[in-house]
């Protein structure tokens, strides 16, 4: 492994930090225009403006914002999210298990999703402008059309009204048995699995395609290689650059943007966690949320950043 | 389960190809029209022996590497081959199904693409590509193959032949990847190769030293070939036979002595006597028009210097050659010349005045005077623009001129470049390549220039298509008395053009001066490999070549 690829992931990883800290200055200065007063929301209507100025105080808003983001930023990098305003609770404790189930929901939608994505784009482009190539662009655009709330209902409409095999609501507890909790997921699961499936299918149909326009796909079928080991031995290797970026983009999104999903089925997760307190204006979770969501996003993005450089044969093997 | 037994039934011991009448057609789909089916080879018939070679020579669009990939029943990009049979070892390959043809394909006939740097797949080691066919097709275990492969590349003349194969197509020169491909095809010891131009893309240097491994692996190895290529003179080193192919038809057919020495048909006595173009050496002027004194230029903020202290002379209504291999820092001193990268020490003189270094700061004047010319016709015509708006743009821009006036004088110089007025409402792809560079040439003449920069003008285009372009421009520099600053690696078509040779290798100038001056004997030594390198229609001019050199190629 020769230094430029060292020294290009120490880059990106360098970048990634410093856009952090950027994501963390927009987080503060955006919880900050917010309309509203937390402390006048925590006492309701009828507090008397002393109560409202004291609460202030001890909260303290009266400092300056410059103040309260370093305050708050010293405190993200010793593992102190701070406290709920509302209910007084250490945020990190009651982040970690939400954070829990959202990686668990996530992990479960891509280990299904990313491999059939691919395979049904290498099957695509196997049998391209077939009537397999266009049923499978077909349904995965109709899953892809259809609102991820629309698809939610729809399953448990299905599995969970008509046909009682499923949970409509996917409670989660701690200690609860592990496929007692897979069975819990299932429905939520599948609605992530057809909203992403579509994306990532389509983007390694077209990577590969593209690669397939090349002059070392054509020595490959004149060595007398059969189509799909032509397909999976010279050129998808050619096509995991785009591939992986896809693929980091659709997990960053089953971990990010699954706030829709989660409230359907009154899954325990991030998203519902950070809805609850938006509509509370308890502005230390939101920021946290928005931070976690935020490194997870940008983590995800490093690792396919990397995961293409390693990918590139003139990186790894320099002249 | 891939391993299948090698069966190759063997009916006629003496005739390995035999193709009748071969018909291919592809559908064309030309924007707002129908789709037409064009005939691409109409009726072909060749026939070719065990262990010989037959070359296929025409210019492109001729067929010769359809015909190539209709012996392992392939078509290019949606080619159909619609008609005809192709008899390998004795059985029609083409009544068999696609399972049929893919046991031929890397078993019995293999290929040799144009371009290697593109036919190898990037992301895998060599070794792993070159027994790949091999492996396959059950030519032996894997250890055996790549021992074979190492033999292999012995043979052809690669360096460090027993870990070549471990490097990445990327870590090995052109000419190398070239001789690998070679390797490849000859790994899964096929009956048939085809090679489709594997020299061309390589510099002459490098081309010959190609050249001379693929003849010696041939023989060794008693394999036949077909050698597709539009060069005469390199088809004449390896081949026992050539066919002479356009537009789809074959014009002649006969033994290479013959066809070089006593060509029957009008189009091959045309191929044969390409490049003979007389062209009568200037003498000097007093004063030069563009002068180049000392420049050093550089990529990289300096780190990379390509042009060291180049010192040329360009006289009034004159051609300076300026000749060398690719990377030897040709198209640096144009860009240097131009502006478009700032030498960084020396000085240009145009016209009695100091050029400033950057492009930005010259006035108009200094950029109507200097005009350029590229090699890829192509890619420097806007393919959105008329032929009208493309030649009509420089003289909208340094005359004002506008209208009827305009139109006026785009005919004028489109009759000048030989194109009818019909042309005038064309768009680029509607064109033919040599249409295009001539397109090209009437752009920068529109600006009534003093020097005319050719970077490889011609260096795309068919030889007789060049021939056109090269008589075109000894023609308008006798009309307009403009003077050419010509770039190329070929060093026929500079003895056809030059009145002055700048030779250049490696940054530096190493011989200069007047073409007489230049191409007289006694040489220095990398004039004399370039001299010797350039391919002369003569059988057994190759190894006399080889034989003669005194030094070896920079880059191969």
């Amino acid at each position: 492994m020769g230094s430029p690829v060292l020294t290009l992931i120490a880059q990106r990883v360098a970048l990634g930090i410093l856009l952090l800290f950027a994501v963390s200055v927009l987080i503060f200065a955006g919880t900050q225009i917010l309309p509203g007063d937390v402390a006048q929301s925590i006492l309701g209507q009828d507090a008397t403006p002393e109560a409202v100025a004291n609460l202030r105080q001890e909260l303290g808003l009266n400092d300056p914002a410059y103040a309260r983001y370093f305050h708050w930023l010293g405190g993200v990098l010793t593992g102190d999210l701070g406290s709920t305003l509302t209910t007084r609770q250490e945020i990190a404790k009651t982040l970690m298990p939400r954070l829990w189930n959202t990686l668990f929901l996530a992990f479960w939608a891509a280990i299904v999703a990313v491999p059939l994505a691919i395979v049904l784009g290498l099957l695509a482009v196997r049998y391209r402008n077939g009537w397999v190539d266009k049923l499978i662009s077909g349904l995965a655009l109709a899953s892809t059309s259809l609102p991820e709330f629309f698809i939610g209902y729809l399953l448990i409409l299905s599995f969970a009204v008509t046909q009682q095999w499923l949970p409509a609501i996917s409670t989660v507890y701690d200690g609860m048995p592990f496929f007692d909790k897979l069975k819990a997921i299932v429905l939520p699961a599948t609605a992530l699995v057809l909203v992403v499936l579509a994306h990532m299918m389509r983007m390694t149909r077209a990577a590969i395609l593209n690669v397939m326009q090349s002059a070392y796909i054509e020595t490959a079928e004149l060595k007398g290689l059969s189509a799909s080991a032509v397909i999976r031995k010279h050129a998808l290797p050619n096509a995991v650059a785009p591939i992986i970026n896809v693929v980091m983009l659709n997990l960053a999104f089953l971990i990010v943007g699954v706030v829709v999903v989660e409230v359907i089925f009154v899954y325990p997760g991030m998203g519902q966690y950070l809805v609850d307190h938006v509509v509370k204006r308890d502005v230390p979770v939101v920021q946290a949320v928005g931070l976690v969501f935020a490194a997870i996003y940008i983590g995800l993005n490093i690792v396919a950043d990397v995961a293409a450089i390693l990918a590139n044969p003139r990186l790894r093997h320099p002249k | 389960m891939m391993v299948k037994v090698r069966t190759k039934p063997r009916r006629e011991p003496d005739i390995l190809l035999d193709i009748r009448n071969l018909k291919v057609e592809a559908t064309v789909y030309s924007p707002g029209e129908k789709p037409r089916d064009v005939t691409i080879v109409d009726g072909v018939s060749l026939l070719l022996k065990r262990g010989k070679v037959l070359g296929l020579i025409g210019e492109s669009g001729a067929g010769k590497s359809t015909i190539g990939l209709s012996s392992m029943g392939y078509g290019r990009g949606g080619v159909r081959i619609t008609g005809g049979e192709v008899f390998l070892n004795g059985r029609d390959i083409l009544k068999g199904g696609v399972r049929d043809l893919r046991r031929v394909r890397g078993s019995e006939v293999c290929y040799v693409a144009q371009s290697a740097a593109a036919a190898f797949n990037p992301a895998l080691r060599l070794m792993d590509q070159v027994v790949e066919a091999a492996l396959l097709h059950g030519v032996g275990a894997k250890a055996e193959a790549e021992k074979r492969a190492v033999a292999l590349f012995t043979k052809l003349r690669l360096p460090d032949p027993k870990s070549i194969g471990c490097r990445y197509p990327h870590q090995v020169s052109g000419g190398q990847l070239q001789r690998v491909m070679t390797a490849m095809a000859l790994c899964s010891e096929p009956d048939l190769i085809v090679f489709d131009e594997p020299t061309t893309a390589l510099d002459v240097t490098t081309q010959i030293d190609v050249l001379a491994a693929i003849k010696d692996a041939i023989r060794d190895t008693g394999v036949a070939a077909l050698y597709i290529t539009h060069d005469l003179a390199v088809v004449a080193q390896v081949s026992d036979e050539i066919m002479v192919l356009r537009d789809g038809k074959m014009v002649e057919h006969g033994e290479t002595q013959q066809i070089i020495k006593a060509p029957r048909m009008d189009y091959t006595k045309a191929l044969v006597s390409v490049r003979s173009i007389e062209h009568e050496e200037k003498g000097p002027t007093p004063k030069p028009l563009l002068s180049v004194e000392h420049v050093t230029a550089a990529y990289g903020g300096g780190a990379v210097k390509v042009l060291q202290d180049v010192s040329v002379n360009v006289q009034p209504g004159q051609t300076l050659a300026v000749v060398g291999e690719s990377g030897s820092g040709k198209s640096t001193l144009a860009r240097a010349i131009t502006g478009l990268l700032p030498p960084v020490a020396g000085s240009i003189t145009f016209a009695d005045r100091t050029l400033t270094p950057k492009l930005a700061d010259r006035s108009k004047d200094d950029l109507r005077q200097l005009q350029m010319i590229y090699q890829m016709a192509d890619v420097a015509l806007n393919p959105r623009q008329t032929v009208r708006t493309i030649i009509g743009r420089p003289l909208e821009f340094y005359f004002g001129m506008r209208g009827k006036e305009r139109d006026a004088r785009v005919t004028e110089l489109l009759d000048e470049i030989e194109m009818s007025k019909g042309f005038i409402d064309r768009y680029p792809a509607e064109l033919s390549g040599g249409q295009k560079q001539r397109v090209c040439i009437a752009r920068a003449l529109a600006a009534k220039p003093k020097l005319i920069i050719c970077d490889e003008v011609t260096s795309a285009l068919d030889p007789l298509v060049a021939d056109g372009i090269l008589k075109l421009l000894l023609r308008l520099q006798k009309i307009e008395d403009v003077a050419y600053l010509f770039i190329s690696h070929d060093l026929a078509t500079v003895k056809a053009i030059a009145d002055s040779i700048a030779v250049i290798y490696r940054g530096e100038v190493v011989r200069y001066g007047s073409k007489t001056q230049v191409l007289t004997p006694p040489f220095d030594a990398y004039t004399d490999l370039l001299l010797s390198s350039v391919p002369e229609m003569e059988v057994g001019w190759l190894e006399h070549a080889i034989h003669g050199r005194r030094m070896e190629s920079a880059g191969n």
